[in-house]
């Protein structure tokens, strides 16, 4: 036999190593990093910062997760897919932080896995079902623009280090999403008619959820300067805002959140011990 | 060629042409597209890349169904990476077939009207958590086999996806079996999880491979072309013999009576996989068969209006771009 006929021989072999299995082959953002809390912070709050974003990321992935062997083309199965690992990648940093810091020394998977949807901090528009390619498209625009806009301002300036390289890694990934979806925000603006339609639909149902965001973090000249550039080239109008009653952070949800953590947790929950 | 050959004159031509890619076979050099070759030549590799292109998009599924549900955010992330790696090799192949005048979306067509096939292996179903590590040890160890001589293939650009398909499958394999070694040493219901999820993978895998070498029609002459480079029984073997010891190290029991170590061939001799079985799986009577192609077809429906959008847009994109041109 030639040697190229043997890439995986050394599978018998022991190894100890189990660096390989990290699956995104990513560098640890957080190497070199002090993770002590610095002075002048406030644990509690910046733990439930650290919460919210994780929360957001981490229901945002599960959704782009459906995606998976259901999207319009193969180039997009791997975008969305894409998009997906990098905001679940964000989610297991920020979770993982919450829980250094909020006195509990929860570990990622004890608060992704443990907690139930009363204890969520997740703004409301993530957990919406996809509906179709439209308005997941018009949620990803909504969503990381306004990520991006606040990922920014924390890498810049927030006093904890930890999250200011999370942050600083997300900008670069946040940035592809959010072009990844204004780009097709405006094919399916300016396609055909029924996309056109489609693209309305998608935006409109999207826009009430919008405040919500603002309320978290306020950053809505920015936000609101990308969408109207994006819907002016889509030839879409932009719906006027409007706001609902509750709030993610505060834990008030849809019904739609349940059903998805029940999916989400069911098997770590239905063997409790479990080595993974 | 500038000359419109005609008559024995063209006949002449075609010896000639067909004298220098036996002569590119028999130097184990590539064939490229421009090339000329035969066209059974083209036509057998149109369906076998055709095939294995299917294979990796069908074959999102199975595991494809545990994203959501993945135990924990490590997993979660290592399996939707690699669900993400099959949509890319989809892709890879879909393009080495389309360098041979064919085009994905015909291919896609053919898929889910039945009338090209996919990997038998993955109208199976996938029970538990374990079936996810059971597949990357088992089934992407049983492609791995069966690919990695691939990458000699005589056609350059399916032996050049085949490089990389083959690295990225093999760290999938890796971490199929790092979550059973992981599950190995958790409780005994997970213990008992990977057990019986390598006794229901197991004889499916070892069909992987293709009927036994007497039943493979297409088999002699893909091997004199350097499609493919071992026999279907040679490869089965060659699986066999490396996965016993990893069975032995992992804790589980392989679920064949007749498996054990021949000192004379200095191989393992196995039992006879259920052939009858296999030709009801591949002629459309598998558990998931039409769940599959359900789905795929689903999707390629519900995204008919994304495409054409796509399309149209494009469209109007150039024609402003021809205007301002003008």
């Amino acid at each position: 036999m030639r040697e190229d006929d043997h890439v995986y021989l050394s599978l018998a072999e022991e190894q100890d190593d189990a660096r390989w299995a990290f699956g995104t082959g990513f560098e640890d953002p957080l190497h070199g990093v002090d993770t002590s809390v610095p002075d002048g912070v406030d644990p509690a709050e910046l733990a439930a910062l650290c919460l919210g974003l994780g929360d957001d990321a981490l229901i945002a992935a599960q959704r782009l997760a459906e995606w998976v062997t259901r999207a319009p083309e193969l180039e997009e199965e791997v975008a969305l897919a894409n998009i997906g690992l990098d905001l679940l990648g964000q989610a297991r940093l920020l979770l993982t932080r919450a829980g250094q810091v909020d006195g509990t020394g929860r570990s990622e998977d004890d608060l992704a896995y443990l907690r139930e949807s009363d204890d969520f901090r997740n703004v409301r528009l993530v957990e919406l079902p996809n509906g179709d390619f439209a308005f997941s498209v018009a949620r990803l625009l909504v969503f990381s623009a306004h990520r991006l806009a606040v990922f920014e301002r924390l890498a810049a300036g927030h006093a904890d280090p930890v999250l200011r390289a999370v942050a600083a890694k997300g900008v670069k990934e946040l940035t592809y999403h959010r072009q990844y979806a204004a780009e097709w925000v405006v094919r399916l603006g300016d396609g055909t008619d029924e996309s056109h339609r489609r693209m309305q639909e998608g935006l409109d149902a999207v826009a009430p959820y919008i405040e919500e965001l603002y309320r978290a973090a306020d950053v809505r000249d920015e936000v609101g300067a990308v969408l109207a550039q994006v819907a002016d080239a889509a030839t879409l109008k932009l719906p006027a805002a409007e706001s609902l009653e509750g709030d993610g952070r505060a834990g008030d949800h849809t019904p739609c959140l349940a059903p998805l953590l029940f999916e989400m947790q069911e098997v770590a929950r239905a063997l409790p011990g479990g080595q993974w | 060629m500038t000359q419109t050959a005609t008559g024995a004159g063209a006949e002449a031509g075609e010896d000639r042409l067909e004298a220098h890619f036996d002569g590119v076979i028999a130097h184990d050099r590539r064939i490229e597209p421009r090339d000329w070759m035969p066209d059974a030549y083209r036509r057998t590799l149109v369906r076998q890349i055709a095939q294995h292109a299917h294979s990796e998009i069908i074959g999102m599924q199975p595991e494809g169904a545990w994203i959501t549900r993945a135990p924990s955010l490590r997993r979660k992330a290592i399996l939707f990476a690699k669900v993400q790696d099959e949509a890319g090799h989809g892709l890879y192949l879909y393009a080495a077939a389309e360098t041979l005048g064919v085009d994905r979306a015909d291919l896609t067509r053919r898929l889910i009207e039945g009338r090209q096939k996919y990997s038998s292996i993955f109208n199976y179903p996938t029970l538990s958590f374990a079936d996810v590590g059971v597949i990357g040890w088992l089934v992407d160890g049983a492609a791995i086999c069966n690919q990695v001589p691939l990458c000699r293939s005589s056609f350059g650009p399916y032996a050049r996806a085949m490089v990389r398909i083959c690295k990225e499958e093999s760290f999938h394999q890796r971490q199929g079996y790092e979550l059973l070694l992981t599950m190995m040493r958790g409780t005994e219901a997970q213990r008992a999880m990977v057990q019986d999820a390598v006794d229901r993978w197991w004889w499916p895998s070892l069909m992987m491979f293709g009927p036994p070498d007497e039943a493979s029609p297409n088999s002699a002459r893909s091997m004199a072309w350097k499609i493919k480079r071992h026999s279907n029984d040679e490869l089965r073997q060659r699986f066999v013999d490396m996965t016993v010891p990893q069975a032995e190290r992992l804790g589980v029991t392989l679920p064949d009576p007749e498996l054990r170590w021949n000192p004379e061939r200095g191989r393992h001799d196995f039992g006879t996989p259920d052939w009858d079985e296999l030709k009801r799986v591949i002629s459309g009577d598998g558990p998931c068969n039409e769940e599959r192609i359900e789905r795929r077809r689903t999707a390629h429906e519900d995204g008919a209006w994304v495409r054409e959008a796509a399309a149209a847009h494009a469209a109007k994109q150039a024609a402003k771009r021809e205007r301002k041109a003008s």
